[in-house]
């Protein structure tokens, strides 16, 4: 009886919580699909009626839908490839111990506490300027003629920008795995005759699997809607236009809501069906 | 074969000096116990034998190479450790290939000796299954499998049965026993438990704060324990300590009677004491003594059951030929008439 009231209780309680976060998510996701099937022109006419699958096509269609695609899953696989395998390495430099291990670990942590709007700047102006960014004089300081690196190469700079802000995350969560490893199990293969490199790639890296798998889960997640460091940089120009990017260009630089909001379900569509894959992989993991 | 010298050796960690010079020879095929209480440096000792530390000074010699400088993995030895340290992603079968896949061994040898091992252990049906669906006792077993494989020149055991409950720790117990006689290789053996030592063990090392007090056969430390420390350790209950004038009655300063070797009467005796607690184990009865005027509580063990209950007055007689006599250093004096 007890348990009984105590549960209708408890959903009494949560009620005003789970309505609000519904009405969060549900909402904005009711309206991209009720504007994602209308002609919407907010500059030239307003609403222009009902067009059934019209921006769904057109959205497909445009030239600029595959490269987008493509430019998206280049850069979420790039920054996952760096973070977690420069991950890896800080997170187990990191767990040796060392003078200032307190200090050096807050220093590595830090980057994920700029926001990507500043950090992308201070990439874009004190790094990347082939004027007067740091880069520029150390290429020049070897002779060599600066990068233009956000024209030239912009597709490994956004990379590197995203992965500079991500890494720390990625570390973080390893070490803890790291330091979660039992020393004893170490001990054991070091007397099985198992030199370091084979302790790393039998013992240690199994270990991190689980670790890895909520890394790459969390940051794809996070990763599928970069724009800041985008608009701040290039502006979408020098093929950095992402699928989050072109949707923002649809719905503010073409003024086209409908257009926009089609991208919009078609974003929401890649992103489950990563997150289905995704799932899988760390359920799997999870599981042992 | 697995003859093991210790020639001074010391450990220190900082300023610490957790092992004082020591020396210790282990015979080939013998089963060595290092017993003690906890933090009285017996695991660091096996580690420094298993090459997981560094010696700070002396040597250590297996099998007659000098093995202070050797790798670990190079010095022969196999290691059981307190928390099995299987590895969980392995299956039990890949657990206990590991060592010889290290070492480049070719399969069909790999796979004759998993299966030996699988078969002297029970392991066989498991082999497919990963450490996390096993009980505790089979674990363990997979540890042991894992280091019979490698068919070492010695076995290091760290305390293997302190996570098992007391039924499994008997059975295995007898297990790693059996598989000692089977094998006839060195083993040392790391325990806190007295009893342990005292079934399993051909040598018994009693270590206190890094120092050995003394080295034997499970009876020696029992007949002779050469101090009031390991008179104290081994045997179960305790031995009875008494000091001042009853002990000055036999020229010592502290005498020592086991509870076994005292003659229990409720009409007459040497010591009088009043009955606080009675143990009643069907096979034996334990009888904690108060009020005897000699020491805090004594203990007595009687055989079967005794009809001795809370406030009872009870007497003592000690088998005079039965105690222990120790001077005011701690040490055993010699028997009357016989040399220590």
């Amino acid at each position: 009886m007890a348990t009984q009231h105590s549960r209708s209780a408890a959903r009494l309680m949560m009620a005003p919580a789970v309505t609000l976060l519904l009405g969060w998510m549900l909402v904005p996701l009711a309206m991209t699909l009720y504007f994602s099937f209308k002609k919407y022109l907010p500059l030239r006419g307003g609403d222009l009626g009902w067009v059934g699958f019209e921006n769904y096509v057109r959205f497909v269609t445009s030239s600029a839908f595959w490269p987008s695609i493509q430019t998206t899953l280049v850069i979420v696989g790039g920054v996952l490839v760096i973070t977690t395998v420069l991950g890896v390495a800080l997170a187990l430099l990191l767990d040796q111990p060392m003078w200032g291990q307190g200090p050096v670990r807050i220093l590595v942590i830090a980057p994920f506490f700029v926001m990507p709007t500043v950090s992308a700047l201070v990439w874009k102006n004190m790094f990347m300027d082939p004027n007067y960014g740091l880069l520029a004089d150390l290429w020049r300081a070897f002779g060599a003629e600066p990068v233009q690196w956000l024209s030239q190469a912009s597709v490994p700079s956004i990379i590197m920008i995203v992965a500079w802000q991500w890494l720390p995350f990625a570390t973080l969560i390893l070490l803890t795995a790291i330091q979660s490893l039992d020393s004893e199990q170490l001990e054991a293969a070091e007397m099985d005759g198992a030199p370091s490199p084979k302790r790393f790639w039998y013992i240690i890296l199994p270990h991190l699997g689980r670790a890895i798998s909520v890394v790459i889960l969390i940051q794809t997640i996070f990763l599928l809607g970069i724009f800041a460091e985008i608009f701040v940089t290039t502006g979408g120009a020098f093929g950095t236009k992402t699928l989050t990017y072109l949707i923002y260009q649809r719905v503010l630089e073409s003024q086209n809501v409908g257009l926009g909001s089609a991208g919009g379900v078609y974003a929401i569509i890649l992103a489950n069906i990563l997150a289905i894959f995704l799932m899988r992989i760390v359920g799997k993991n999870l599981d042992n | 074969m697995g003859r093991i010298v210790l020639e001074k050796v010391v450990k220190r960690f900082g300023q610490a000096e957790v092992i004082p010079p020591l020396d210790l020879t282990i015979e080939d095929g013998e089963f060595t116990v290092f017993v003690g209480p906890s933090g009285c440096g017996k695991s660091t000792l096996l580690r420094l034998i298993a090459g997981l530390e560094d010696v700070s000074s002396g040597r250590i010699v297996i099998d007659g190479t000098d093995a202070t400088e050797l790798a670990p993995a190079k010095r022969g030895l196999a290691m059981v450790f307190q928390s099995y340290a299987l590895y969980p992603h392995m299956t039990v079968r890949r657990n206990i290939a590991f060592p010889m896949k290290m070492a480049g061994m070719d399969q069909a040898e790999q796979d004759r000796r998993i299966a030996k091992a699988a078969e002297a252990l029970n392991l066989t049906d498991y082999l497919d299954r990963k450490p996390g669906q096993l009980s505790g006792g089979q674990r363990q077993r997979v540890a042991i499998g894992r280091a019979i494989v490698r068919e070492p020149q010695a076995f290091l055991f760290d305390e293997p049965l302190s996570n098992l409950d007391a039924a499994l720790r008997v059975g295995m117990r007898l297990e790693i026993s059996e598989l000692h006689k089977r094998l006839n290789t060195t083993m040392i053996y790391v325990t806190h438990d007295q009893v342990e030592a005292m079934t399993m063990a051909d040598k018994i090392v009693v270590l206190r704060a890094g120092h050995i007090e003394q080295v034997g056969s499970p009876l020696d430390l029992y007949r002779t324990p050469r101090n009031l420390f390991v008179a104290g350790f081994i045997g179960s209950p305790r031995m009875n300590f008494i000091d001042g004038a009853e002990a000055a009655k036999h020229g010592a300063h502290t005498i020592g009677i086991r509870p076994e070797h005292m003659e229990v009467s409720s009409t007459s005796g040497l010591w009088k004491g009043r009955v606080g607690v009675a143990e009643h184990l069907g096979s034996d009865t334990f009888i904690h003594v108060h009020d005897t005027g000699l020491a805090e509580t004594m203990t007595i063990r009687v055989d079967g059951e005794v009809d001795l209950h809370h406030g009872d007055t009870v007497y003592m007689t000690p088998r005079e030929e039965m105690l222990h006599r120790f001077d005011a250093q701690g040490l055993r004096m010699a028997e009357v008439g016989v040399p220590a």
